[in-house]
C-alpha cells in the first residue's frame, strides 16, 4: 500500500509571536519551528500501516526551504521518500488554493491512502485535506482517531463532540485527517537519521497561475486578542508571592475556601 | 443576482442541534446588518417536523430537503444535497455553525464554488454592506480579521458561542418548502454512533477543578496537583494533550472533544488555552491561570493570573489553602 503524508511545519508552540509590520502576519525572522502537531500522529499512523501491511510512505510538505527540516525529521522516522513543493509564499496560500497546489504535485503518485492532520496550528483552516479529497475525486473522513486498513476497504473511527464516536467503511483510495493522540509518535533513531541522507527528497516548484489564483479569503489584519475579562494578575512576577495572594483572592473574594 | 442569507439547520436524528440556534442568530444578525432576508435549510429524512420546529423562528422560509440517503449523515450526500440547495437560492452567504459535521463537508461544498469555507469565526462586522470576520489564528493566540473577495456565495462558519441560541429571534412563522434534490452514490457507509466507556467521572457538577496542561511536563509532577485539588477538595481535570499521553485517563479531559463543565472556581495549571479547551470551561464563574507566558490565550479568560512557574506556585498554594483551612 502506498500512503502519502501531508505534513506542515508551523510555528513552535510555544514561540513567543511578534505581530509583522503590516500587521497582517507574524514576524517569522528569529522564530522557531515545528512540525504541526496533528501531521506527526498522521506520520505515525502511516508508519504503523506500512509495517504491518508493507507497502510506501512517501511525505510530502510545502513551504520555503526550511520546510526540510520536516522532511528530514519525517524520512529519519522512517518515511520512504518525500516531495517537498517549494516556494516563498505557498504557506499563506488559501485553503482552496493551497489544495489546488497539492493535488497537482501529489495526483499521479496515485496513492491508496492519503493522510494528513486534522488542522494546522498556525491558520488553523481545518480544510485543506477535504478539498484536496474533492480536488482528486476521493472520498475522505475527518477527525479519524482509529484506522483499520487491513481489509479491501478502510474502516475508520471518527471522533464526534461530546466522547461520541463512529466507524465509516469507504473504499481506498481515500483521505483522511488525522486527530492528536491517535497513538503516541515514535523518536528517530541514530539509524534512521543515518539513512534518511540517502532517502530522495523531489522538489516541486508550483506553476504560478496555481500560487497566483485570486484568493477568496484575504486577512486584513492580525492583533492580539480582545480579553473580554479584567485578569487580575498577581505577584508581580514572583511567582510563590502570587500563590499566597492568590489564595487569599480565592477566600476573600471568589469564596472557594 | 446572489441575494439573502441561507442558514445550515444541524440535528441528530430530527432532533435539534442547539448550535443551530446560534447559527440561525448570526444568519439574523448578518441578514438585519446587510438588509437582506435569512432562509433555513433542513437536511434530511422525515424531518417535517423539525422544519417546523425552526419555520417559528424569523426567516423568509424554511426549506426541507427530504431523501432517504440523507437519513445518516456521510459527506457525500450531505455535500450534494447543499451544493444542490445553494445553486438553487443563490444565497449571498451561507451561515452555519462549526461543528465537526460541518467540518467534516462544508469545506467540501464550498470547493465546488471554487473556494473554501471562512471557518470558525468569532464574530462579524458589516462595513458598507460588506461583511468582515474574526477567526482565531495560533491555537487562539492572536485574531485575523477575514475578508472574503470574489463572487457569491460566501461559506461561513462561526464558532460554538459566537452568537448565543436565545439571540435567535422567533417570527410570525415562515412558509416550509419542499425541495427535491439528487444524489448519487455515497462512498463511505457509516456504522451507528456510540460512546467509548460510559463516563466514569462526571466533571460537569464539580464545585471546583483543578486542570493540568502541557506545562506540567512530565506524569510524576501530576501529583503537584493531585494534592492541591485534595486541600481544595476539587476534582482533577486535564487538557488534551494530557489524556493523550495517558498522564491521565480520558475521562477527565475538558473541551470539544471532552467535558464541557461550568464549577465555581476552575484553575487552569499550565494550560495555554487553546479554543478546543476554552469552550469546555470558559463558562465557569471563577478562573484562575497559572501559566510562565504571559500571551497564553487563557489569560484572555482567566479572573485571576499568576505569569510565572508552575512548579514554584502550586506547593506555596497549596500550602496556604491548607493552612486556611485548618
Amino acid at each position: 500500500m502506498k500512503i502519502l503524508v501531508l505534513m506542515k511545519q508551523v510555528a513552535n508552540k510555544d514561540a513567543i509571536l511578534r505581530i509583522n509590520k503590516d500587521s497582517n502576519w507574524i514576524e517569522e525572522a528569529d522564530l522557531s519551528f515545528e512540525v504541526n502537531e496533528s501531521d506527526g500522529y498522521a506520520l505515525e499512523e502511516a508508519l504503523r500501516i506500512k509495517e504491518k501491511a508493507g507497502g510506501e510512505v512517501v511525505v510530502c510538505s510545502m513551504g520555503p526551504q526550511r520546510a526540510k527540516s520536516v522532511i528530514k525529521d519525517a524520512l529519519a522516522r522512517g518515511a520512504d521518500r518525500a516531495i517537498h513543493v517549494l516556494g516563498d509564499n505557498v504557506v499563506h496560500l488559501s485553503p482552496f488554493a493551497a489544495a489546488g497546489v497539492l493535488s497537482e504535485a501529489i495526483r499521479e503518485e496515485q496513492a491508496d491512502l492519503i493522510m494528513t492532520g486534522l488542522q494546522s496550528d498556525d491558520y488553523g483552516y481545518a480544510q485543506t485535506g477535504v478539498i484536496l479529497a474533492e480536488l482528486l475525486g476521493l472520498p475522505h473522513a475527518t477527525i479519524v482517531i482509529e484506522i483499520d486498513a487491513s481489509g479491501e476497504e478502510l474502516r475508520v473511527k471518527r471522533e464526534l463532540e461530546s466522547g461520541w464516536y463512529q466507524w465509516y467503511t469507504m473504499p481506498k483510495p481515500a483521505l483522511l485527517t488525522i486527530q492528536s493522540g491517535i497513538s503516541q509518535i515514535r523518536y528517530a533513531t541514530l539509524k534512521g537519521i543515518m539513512a534518511a541522507k540517502k532517502k530522495e527528497i523531489k522538489e516541486i516548484t508550483p506553476a504560478a497561475e496555481l500560487v497566483n489564483k485570486p484568493s477568496h479569503q484575504r486577512i486584513e489584519k492580525i492583533y492580539l486578542p480582545q480579553k473580554t475579562k479584567q485578569t487580575q494578575l498577581l505577584g508581580g512576577g514572583d511567582a510563590k508571592k502570587g500563590a499566597v495572594e492568590l489564595a487569599e483572592k480565592l477566600r476573600t473574594e471568589a469564596r472557594v475556601i | 443576482m446572489s441575494n439573502g442569507i441561507l442558514v445550515f439547520i444541524e440535528h441528530k436524528a430530527g432532533a435539534l442541534n442547539k448550535t443551530s440556534l446560534e447559527a440561525i442568530a448570526a444568519g439574523q444578525t448578518l441578514a438585519g446588518e446587510t438588509g437582506q432576508k435569512a432562509s433555513a435549510v433542513v437536511l434530511g429524512a422525515g424531518v417535517q417536523s423539525l422544519a417546523q420546529e425552526i419555520a417559528a423562528y424569523d426567516l423568509e422560509k424554511v426549506l426541507n430537503v427530504d431523501h432517504a440517503q440523507l437519513a445518516e449523515y456521510t459527506p457525500d450526500a450531505y455535500a450534494s444535497a447543499l451544493e444542490q440547495v445553494v445553486r438553487a437560492s443563490d444565497p449571498q452567504y451561507v451561515v452555519m455553525s462549526h461543528t465537526y459535521l460541518v467540518r467534516d463537508f462544508a469545506p467540501k461544498v464550498a470547493a465546488r464554488f471554487q473556494k473554501g469555507l471562512i471557518g470558525d469565526c468569532i464574530r462579524m462586522k458589516v462595513e458598507g454592506g460588506k461583511a468582515g470576520f474574526t477567526r482565531r489564528i495560533f491555537l487562539g493566540k492572536l485574531d485575523a480579521d477575514v475578508i472574503s473577495d470574489g463572487a457569491a456565495p460566501v461559506f461561513v462558519s462561526f464558532q460554538s458561542g459566537a452568537f448565543r441560541p436565545e439571540q435567535a429571534v422567533k417570527g410570525s412563522g415562515a412558509g416550509t418548502e419542499s425541495m427535491s434534490v439528487e444524489i448519487g452514490e455515497i462512498r463511505m457507509k457509516p456504522e451507528a454512533p456510540f460512546q467509548e466507556v460510559k463516563q466514569a467521572v462526571d466533571l460537569s457538577k464539580a464545585r471546583i477543578i483543578v486542570a493540568v496542561g502541557r506545562g506540567i511536563k512530565s506524569k510524576d509532577n501530576i501529583a503537584l496537583a493531585e494534592k492541591l485539588a485534595e486541600v481544595l477538595g476539587a476534582d482533577l481535570a486535564a487538557s488534551r494533550p494530557i489524556c493523550d499521553a495517558e498522564w491521565l485517563p480520558i475521562d477527565r479531559q475538558i473541551g470539544s472533544s471532552g467535558q464541557t463543565v461550568a464549577p465555581k472556581l476552575y484553575l487552569a495549571v499550565g494550560i495555554s488555552g487553546a479554543i478546543q479547551h476554552l469552550v469546555g470551561m470558559k463558562n465557569s464563574q471563577t478562573i484562575v491561570a497559572i501559566n510562565k507566558d504571559p500571551e497564553a490565550p487563557i489569560f484572555d479568560i482567566a479572573d485571576y493570573g499568576i505569569v510565572g512557574d508552575l512548579f514554584e506556585v502550586l506547593p506555596v498554594l497549596t500550602e496556604e489553602i491548607r493552612k486556611m483551612k485548618s
